[in-house]
C-alpha cells in the first residue's frame, strides 16, 4: 500500500557540539569564500510505512535518537529563528542509502515486523541550515563541492522561509522492452556513431566483426525463431565482453616496435602473452625444477593464489578503480576497495577470509590554485573523498589496510589512479575439494546472491575504457555499502565450508552479463531468467538489469541438490539469495524475460570473436641532460625542506583514519617505534593466532623515472617492492631446493591512450613504445629475481579532456608484492634501536640523481636515471636473507625518495635516537646524500655482531657511523660536518608536510615521546 | 550444556562471541579467551536471536568490534534496539535474558562497537538497575575516525573481576564515536563515587589526561572504560583483543632489544586471563567454600 509520507528530524540539543556544521562554516569559508555564519546540522529521515503517530514518535525516541544528544522534531523542520538559509541534501532514486535502511531494520525490530530491508521504506537526508541570507547560485555551489556530489546527491536549497523537501520515488512500471539494433546496411561511420551513442566503446573494426558475425549467421536464426538483427541486450553483452576493462585488447594486440634512433624493428605477438604469462612460465619451470611447486593458480581466474603450506592457500589480487573515483571519489574508492574485496572471496569455489587491504593513490597537486577544466574536480576533494572512501571500505568490513602509498603529481590531476589491494588466505580443501577450482555442470543452478539490481554503474566496463570527458555519464556511479557486502561475505564463508557451493565469481564490471558470460565458459552455455532478478526498484529494461553493475553481489554456482539447504542459510543470515537460472553445454548465453528470448549469443563468437588489434609503437630516447645547481652547502636546508616536500613528507593523518590493526595480526604496521611516527618498509601480517608465519607486503610504483626512460622506471619500480620485502626480513624465492618461500606480485598497468592517431593522439606511438619498455623491464626482473606474477591488471585510458585540454597520466605502473615470512617475530623494522649499534650503507651508490626529488627541488629532471643491476641487487638481498638467519642486522630501511639523508633522517623518528655519520670520499657529496639509487639500505648493527656483520657482507657493505643517543643527526665528510639538525626538529618538518595540513591533524603527541 | 556444568570445575570456560551485521573483531577476540584457558565459541547473532543457541550455556557474554549494521544511526544503536524489542518465539527479547543472565552472577563484556552497544542499551553504567541509557558515546572531539595505541591506567576502586590486579595498559583504540558523554552532574557523580568509570586515558607520566592525542576523544572523566554497580558488566572503548602478542605493539622491536628476555604476551591478554581466572574460582568456590574467601573482591 502507498502510505503517508512522515518526517522525523533530529537536532542536537542546545550545548551540544555541532562538530560537523561547524566544519562546513570552516571549509566553505576557506576553500569557497562563503561566509555563512553558524551553520547547524540536522538529520532527517523520511518514513514511507504505514506507523501510527504513537508509533513514529516512539520509534523516533526509542530507536534513532540519542537521549543525552538529541531533540526530536516530527513532520517539521525545525531550526533555531536566526537561521536564513537551508540546504537539503537527500539520495537520488537508486542510490545507496544504507543509513536509511538502518533506520528500516530498526523499525522492524521495533515493531516486531518482518519488514523487508530490499525495499527502501526509509529514507536519510540532511538538512543544514545557514545563518546568513546567501543567494541561491552561492548555497548551490556549497551543497555542490561541499555536502554532495550532484551525481548520486539532490540538492534543495533556498531562504528558511520555503524549505523544499525532496524523496526519491524511484522508477515507474516495469519495462520488458527488448528493441533491435540493425546494423545490416549501416555505413561505417554509422558503425562509429552508434557505438559512441550508446558508449559500447567499440571501434570500427569491432563494430563490422559484430555485423558481419550478424550477417553470417542469419539463416540459422531464422531458423531458430529469433530476429536477424540483434537485440540491444545482445549488443550490450559483446560491448561489454570486449570492453578494453575486460579483454584487455591492447595487451594482447600486435605490435609493430620500432626503435627511432638505431632504426631496429620487430614485431610483438602480444604484450601479456609475451612479457607476463610466459614470463611467469619460465618462472615456474624454474622454481618447480627446484622443488618449489607452491605457484597453484595464475592468471585465470579472480585472484591469484599460492600456497602457504599443506593446508592452505595465499590469495592476492590488486585492481584499479580511476575513472570513478574521478567524478565521485568516495564512491569510486569505497567501489574500488570492495569490488576488490569481492575478486579473492570469489576465488577458486569461494569463500577466502580476507587478511588485509592495501592501497596505492596517485593524485594531482592538493595545492592546485590554477582554474579547474569543466567537471574537472579539485585533486584536494578528489584526495579527501577516496581517503574516506577507503576508510570506510576497509574499516566497516573489518578488513585492516596495512600499507599503501600517496604519489603527487599535476599530470593525474584530471584522471587519479586508485589501486586496491586485497590479500586473503583459503584451506586447499573445501568440503574435501580442491578449493582453487573452479568446476560447473550442465543443469547447476545460477545463484544471485547479495545486493539487489539498480541503474547504478550501468555501463562500467565500457565507461572505464575510454577516456573521461565533462559529459561522463551519472549512471556509471555507484556506491558500494560495506555493511550489505559484509553480511555476503560471512555468507560465503560459511556456505563454502558446508561444500554448499560449486563456485562463485563476483559481480563487478559488467554485471551479471560479465560474471555468468565468464563462469558459462567452464559448462559450455548458461540460460538467465532476468525476471527472477531482484530490483531496487522497478523500470529497468532486461538489458539494463543484465550489465547493471549494482554492487555486493556474487554468482554462484550450485548443484541443485544443495538449493534449500543454501536458501535455508541465505535466510538464517540474511543474505538474499535468488536462483535465476541454470548452466548447460549447448554452446550459447541465453537470456530471457519472462519466457521471451532477451540475448541468444554464440559463446565461441562472444569470448573469441574480437578481432585483434595490430598497433604501433615507436621509441625515441628524450632529450635530457644533467643540469647545472645553484652552488649549495647547505645540506641541512636541503634536508629539511626534502622532508616537508608532497612526495616525502608524513601520511600519518591519512594513515590513522585506516584500521590497520583489526584482526589483531598486524606485526609490521605503517608506523612504528615509541613515537608511533617511523615510516616502515613494507606491512607483515601473521595469518592466524596458532603460528608465527606470516605476510610481509609491499607496493613499487616511480612515476617520475619514466620521464626518463620507462625500462628503468618499471625496473626500479619492481626493484623497490622486492627491496622493501627484503628490508623487513623477507627472503627471495627458490633460493634452496623446496624451500616453500613463496612470492606472489600483480602488476597494474595505468597508461594514458597509447593508441595513435595523427589528430587526437600523435604521441601515441611514443607512449605504447614506453608501454613496450615497461613491459620489457618487467620480463627481466621476474627472470632475475624468479619472482612470478600472480594476476594483474591494466587500465589503458588514463586521460582526461575536456573544454579541448587533455590531461594525461604519466605512464605508471605498480608492482604489489607479497612473500612469505617464516616466523614475524623475526622481521625488522626500520628505525634505530640502540645507541651505539653501527649504521651501514648496503649496497652501491652511484651517480645517478635524474628524476630524484634533490633536482624536483631544484624544478630540474636530470637525465641519469637510476638503474637496477639485477645481478648485483639478488646477490646481496641473498646476503641479506642469511645475515637475518643469524640476527646480525637490528634496523633497515631501504634507500627510495631523497635517498641516504631521508633514510637516516626516518630512522631516528622512532624513538628520538640521533646519529653520526662520515660519508667516503669518491661521489661528490650531494650524489652520496641524495641519489636514488636502486637495490640499497641503511642498516644497524649491534656492537658485537659488527665483526661477523662486515666478513658476510665484505665490499658490499659500508661503513657509516654510530647510532648517538643524543637526537642529532649529524653528517660530516672529510671531517667537516654538512649536515647538523636535530631529529626532533626533522620529524616536526616531516610531520607538518602538506599532506597532514590538508588532511588535518591534532597536535601530534610525539615530541614528548621521544624522550 | 546445562547448569551442572558450571560447577565441574574440570571444563573449560566458556566465553560466547556474537557476529554477524558488521560485528568485525570475533576471531581475535575468540582467540583471547583460547590463549587464556578458555572456550570460545563464535556466534552468529541470529542465531540467539531465534532461540537456536542459548547465552544461560556460557560464562561470558562477549559483544566484539566493529561497524554493526553499520553503525549508520550512531554506533552500537540499531543492535541495541535488536536486543530491546526483537521477540523471540517465546516473547522473550535478549536484553532479558541478558538481565537474567547478570542476575545469575555471569559476566558481559562489550569492546568498542560491542560497548557502544552496552551503553545505547542501558545495560552500562545502569545506575538506576533499570536499564536505560544515561550516558552516551559520540564522535570524537577531533571529528575523526583514528587507528593509535593509547597508555591506560585502571581505577583502583573499581569492583570488577575483569580488572583485578591491573595498574596500567597499553592498547590501541580504533574507532570515530569513543566520546563518553555524562549529562547531569548526579549521573556523574555517582559514576565517580562507585569507581564506574575504571579506565581512564593517560598521558606518558600516567596521569589521567584530556590532551590529545593521549586521550583521543575527549571523554568526560578521561574515562575509556566502564562497569555496571556489580563490576559483571563491562565495555571499553580501546581494545584488549588487539594485544595479545609482543609483536602486535608498534615498539616491540625496540623492546624486545632491550630485553631478549621480554615476555611474548600483550597487555591486552591479562584482562582475559582475569576473567577466565574468576570464573574457575568461582566454579572452586562453589565446589568447597572455604576456598571462595581468597578470591572475593
Amino acid at each position: 500500500m502507498e502510505s503517508t509520507q512522515r518526517t522525523i528530524q533530529l537536532l542536537l540539543k542546545p550545548g551540544q557540539h555541532d562538530g560537523e556544521g561547524q566544519r562546513v562554516a570552516e571549509v566553505a569559508q576557506r576553500h569557497l569564500g562563503l561566509t555563512t555564519g553558524r551553520v547547524q546540522s540536522t538529520a532527517l529521515y523520511t518514513v514511507r510505512y504505514p506507523v501510527t503517530d504513537e508509533q513514529l514518535r516512539d520509534f523516533a525516541t526509542h530507536c534513532l535518537q540519542d537521549p543525552v544528544l538529541h531533540d526530536v522534531a516530527l513532520d517539521e523542520f525545525r531550526h533555531e529563528p536566526t537561521y536564513k538559509s537551508y540546504i537539503l541534501v537527500a539520495k537520488l532514486p537508486g542510490v545507496t542509502d544504507d543509513e536509511g535502511i538502518s533506520a528500516q531494520n530498526a523499525l522492524g525490530d521495533f515493531l516486531n515486523q518482518p519488514l523487508d530491508t530490499h525495499t527502501q521504506h526509509i529514507f536519510s537526508k540532511r538538512l543544514y541550515f545557514l545563518e546568513h541570507e546567501l543567494p541561491e547560485s552561492s548555497l548551490r555551489c556549497l551543497a555542490e563541492e561541499l555536502l554532495g556530489n550532484k551525481l548520486i546527491n539532490r540538492f534543495e536549497t533556498g531562504p528558511i522561509t520555503d524549505i523544499r523537501d525532496y524523496t526519491p520515488r524511484p522508477g515507474g512500471g516495469a519495462e520488458s522492452i527488448t528493441n533491435l539494433v540493425p546494423l545490416t546496411n549501416l555505413a561505417d561511420s554509422e558503425l562509429v556513431q552508434l557505438s559512441k551513442e550508446n558508449l559500447y566503446a567499440l571501434n570500427l573494426e569491432e563494430m563490422r566483426a559484430v555485423r558481419d558475425h550478424y550477417v553470417a549467421i542469419a539463416p540459422e536464426r531464422q531458423a531458430a525463431g529469433l530476429p536477424i538483427d540483434p537485440t540491444d541486450c545482445e549488443l550490450e553483452i559483446i560491448a561489454q565482453t570486449w570492453s578494453e576493462h575486460c579483454k584487455h585488447k591492447e595487451f594482447s594486440a600486435v605490435i609493430k616496435y620500432k626503435d627511432a634512433d638505431t632504426g631496429e624493428e620487430h614485431e610483438i605477438d602480444g604484450l601479456f602473452k609475451t612479457y607476463i604469462k610466459n614470463a611467469t612460465s619460465e618462472v615456474d619451470r624454474q622454481l618447480r625444477a627446484n622443488g618449489n611447486d607452491w605457484l597453484i593458480k595464475v592468471f585465470s581466474d579472480n585472484a591469484g593464489a599460492v600456497r602457504i603450506n599443506p593446508e592452505s592457500l595465499f590469495v592476492w589480487k590488486v585492481e584499479t578503480h580511476n575513472s570513478p573515483s574521478a567524478i565521485d571519489p568516495y564512491g569510486g574508492a569505497i567501489t574500488g576497495i570492495l569490488g576488490n574485496n569481492r575478486d579473492p572471496l570469489a576465488t577458486g569455489i569461494g569463500g577466502a577470509r580476507l587478511l588485509f587491504n592495501t592501497n596505492v593513490l596517485c593524485f594531482g597537486n592538493p595545492e592546485f590554485n590554477g582554474t579547474l577544466l569543466s567537471n574537472q574536480l579539485h585533486p584536494r576533494r578528489i584526495f579527501e573523498g577516496v581517503r574516506k572512501g577507503i576508510e570506510d571500505g576497509g574499516n566497516k568490513s573489518g578488513v585492516p589496510t596495512v600499507n599503501g602509498a600517496i604519489v603527487f603529481d599535476d599530470r593525474y590531476a584530471g584522471k587519479p589512479l586508485v589501486y586496491c589491494g586485497t590479500g586473503a588466505v583459503m584451506p586447499m580443501q573445501l568440503a574435501g575439494l580442491d578449493s582453487w577450482e573452479k568446476n560447473i555442470d550442465a543443469q547447476d543452478r545460477i545463484i544471485m546472491a547479495g545486493g539487489r539490481v539498480g541503474k547504478d554503474g550501468i555501463h562500467g566496463a565500457t565507461f572505464s575504457s575510454i577516456e573521461l570527458d565533462e559529459t561522463s555519464p551519472a549512471t556509471a556511479v555507484q556506491i558500494g555499502s560495506p555493511i550489505t557486502q559484509k553480511l555476503a561475505m560471512d555468507f560465503l564463508v560459511l556456505a563454502t565450508r558446508r561444500g554448499l557451493i560449486k563456485c562463485s565469481t563476483d559481480n563487478g564490471a559488467g554485471g551479471l552479463s560479465s560474471s555468468i558470460g565468464e563462469l558459462a565458459t567452464i559448462s559450455g552455455g548458461a540460460v538467465v531468467e532476468l525476471e527472477k532478478v531482484p530490483l531496487k526498484y522497478p523500470g529497468l529494461r532486461p538489458w539494463e538489469i543484465f550489465v547493471s553493475e549494482s554492487q555486493e553481489r556474487f554468482s554462484l554456482a550450485v548443484e541443485p541438490a544443495k538449493i534449500n539447504e543454501l536458501l535455508a542459510l541465505g535466510r538464517e543470515m540474511e543474505v538474499e539469495l535468488t536462483d535465476i537460472g541454470y548452466f548447460t553445454a549447448d554452446g550459447y548465453l541465453d537470456v530471457r524475460f519472462d519466457g521471451d528470448s532477451v540475448a541468444r549469443l554464440n559463446m565461441e563468437f562472444l569470448h573469441n570473436g574480437v578481432p585483434r588489434k595490430v598497433l604501433e609503437a615507436e621509441w625515441t630516447k628524450p632529450q635530457v641532460a644533467e643540469p647545472t645547481l645553484p652552488a649549495t652547502s647547505d645540506y641541512t636546508d636541503v634536508l629539511t625542506r626534502l622532508l616537508g616536500s608532497l612526495n616525502i613528507c608524513s601520511r600519518e593523518s591519512v594513515i590513522r583514519q585506516y584500521d590497520h590493526e583489526v584482526k589483531g595480526r598486524t606485526i609490521i604496521k605503517p608506523l612504528m617505534g615509541a613515537t608511533g611516527q617511523a615510516p616502515q618498509d613494507a606491512a607483515v601480517v601473521r595469518f592466524n593466532f596458532e603460528s608465527w608465519e606470516g605476510v610481509a607486503v609491499s607496493n613499487g610504483i616511480l612515476p617520475r623515472f619514466g620521464d626518463l626512460d620507462a625500462y628503468h622506471m618499471s625496473a626500479g619500480a619492481f626493484d623497490e617492492a622486492v627491496r622493501q620485502i627484503v628490508a623487513v626480513g623477507g627472503k627471495l624465492p627458490n633460493l634452496s631446493y623446496g624451500d616453500g618461500n613463496f612470492w606472489s606480485v600483480n602488476d597494474n598497468f595505468c597508461v594514458p591512450d597509447s593508441v595513435y592517431d595523427a589528430t587526437t593522439n600523435p604521441d601515441g606511438k611514443l607512449k605504447l613504445a614506453k608501454l613496450v619498455r615497461m613491459c620489457e623491464a618487467l620480463r627481466d626482473a621476474t627472470a632475475a629475481y624468479c619472482i612470478p606474477l600472480t594476476s594483474g591488471k591494466d587500465s589503458m585510458k588514463n586521460d582526461f579532456k575536456a573544454d579541448g585540454v587533455k590531461i594525461s597520466v604519466p605512464p605508471t605502473v605498480l608492482y604489489s608484492m607479497t612473500a612469505k615470512i617464516e616466523d614475524v617475530r623475526h622481521t625488522i623494522t626500520s628505525d634505530f634501536k640502540q645507541a651505539d649499534d653501527v649504521i651501514y650503507l648496503l649496497g652501491e651508490t652511484y651517480d645517478e640523481l635524474g628524476g630524484s626529488e634533490f633536482y624536483q627541488l631544484f624544478g630540474e629532471l636530470g637525465a641519469n636515471v637510476p638503474q637496477v643491476r639485477f645481478d648485483k641487487a639478488k646477490e646481496l638481498y641473498t646476503l641479506m636473507g642469511q645475515a637475518n638467519d643469524q640476527h646480525l642486522i637490528q634496523s633497515c630501511h631501504d634507500l627510495s625518495d631523497g635517498g641516504l639523508a631521508v633514510a637516516l633522517a626516518e630512522a631516528t623518528f622512532g624513538h628520538g635516537y640521533g646519529a653520526t655519520v662520515d660519508l667516503s670520499e669518491g661521489l661528490p657529496v650531494h650524489v652520496q646524500l641524495f641519489s636514488e639509487s636502486h637495490s640499497r639500505f641503511v642498516a644497524t648493527v649491534a656492537p658485537e655482531d659488527v665483526v661477523a656483520f662486515e666478513q658476510h657482507f665484505g665490499a658490499r657493505a659500508t661503513r657509516l657511523g654510530v647510532v648517538t643517543p643524543d637526537s642529532q643527526l649529524t653528517v660530516r665528510h672529510a671531517g667537516q660536518p654538512i649536515i647538523a639538525a636535530s631529529t626532533a626538529v626533522l620529524r616536526h618538518e616531516w610531520t607538518n608536510g602538506p599532506v597532514n595540513r590538508i588532511i588535518g591533524f591534532g597536535q601530534p603527541a610525539g615530541e614528548e615521546a621521544a624522550r | 550444556m546445562n547448569d551442572q556444568h558450571m560447577n565441574d570445575t574440570s571444563q573449560k570456560v566458556q566465553a560466547l562471541i556474537l557476529t554477524g551485521f558488521g560485528i568485525n573483531c570475533e576471531e581475535e577476540y575468540a582467540a583471547a579467551y583460547r590463549l587464556a584457558g578458555a572456550e570460545a565459541t563464535i556466534v552468529h547473532l541470529n542465531q540467539v536471536l531465534h532461540g537456536h543457541v542459548s547465552i544461560h550455556d556460557y560464562d561470558i557474554l562477549n559483544f566484539p568490534g566493529g561497524f554493526s549494521f553499520g553503525d549508520d544511526l550512531g554506533s552500537g544503536v540499531v543492535l541495541a534496539n535488536k536486543l530491546r524489542y526483537r521477540k523471540n518465539a517465546e516473547g522473550r527479547t535478549l536484553l532479558d535474558d541478558i538481565k537474567q543472565f547478570v542476575a545469575n552472577g555471569k559476566f558481559v563484556m562489550g569492546i568498542c562497537n560491542g560497548f557502544q552497544v552496552l551503553v545505547k542499551l542501558g545495560l552500562l553504567p545502569n545506575l538506576s538497575g533499570t536499564v536505560t541509557p544515561e550516558v552516551t558515546l559520540t564522535h570524537n572531539a577531533s571529528g575523526r575516525y583514528e587507528d593509535r595505541w593509547v597508555r591506560l591506567k585502571v581505577n583502583p576502586k573499581s569492583n570488577s573481576p575483569f580488572l583485578k590486579g591491573l595498574d596500567t595498559m597499553e592498547v590501541p583504540v580504533r574507532h570515530g564515536e569513543g566520546r563518553l558523554i555524562i549529562s547531569g552532574t548526579d549521573t556523574l557523580a555517582h559514576i565517580e563515587e562507585q569507581a564506574l568509570n575504571c579506565l581512564s586515558y593517560t598521558d606518558y607520566d600516567g596521569s589521567p589526561t584530556d590532551v590529545y592525542p593521549h586521550n583521543p576523544n575527549g571523554a568526560d572523566l578521561n574515562c575509556a572504560g566502564l562497569t555496571d554497580t556489580t563490576g559483571q558488566v563491562f565495555g571499553l572503548m580501546p581494545h584488549p583483543e588487539a594485544f595479545l602478542s609482543l609483536y602486535n605493539h608498534p615498539d616491540w622491536a625496540r623492546r624486545k632489544r632491550l630485553n631478549p628476555g621480554l615476555s611474548e604476551e600483550g597487555d591486552g591478554l591479562r584482562l582475559f586471563r582475569n576473567i577466565v581466572e574468576h570464573v574457575q574460582n568461582q566454579r572452586q568456590a562453589a565446589v568447597s567454600p572455604q576456598e571462595a574467601s581468597q578470591f572475593s573482591s
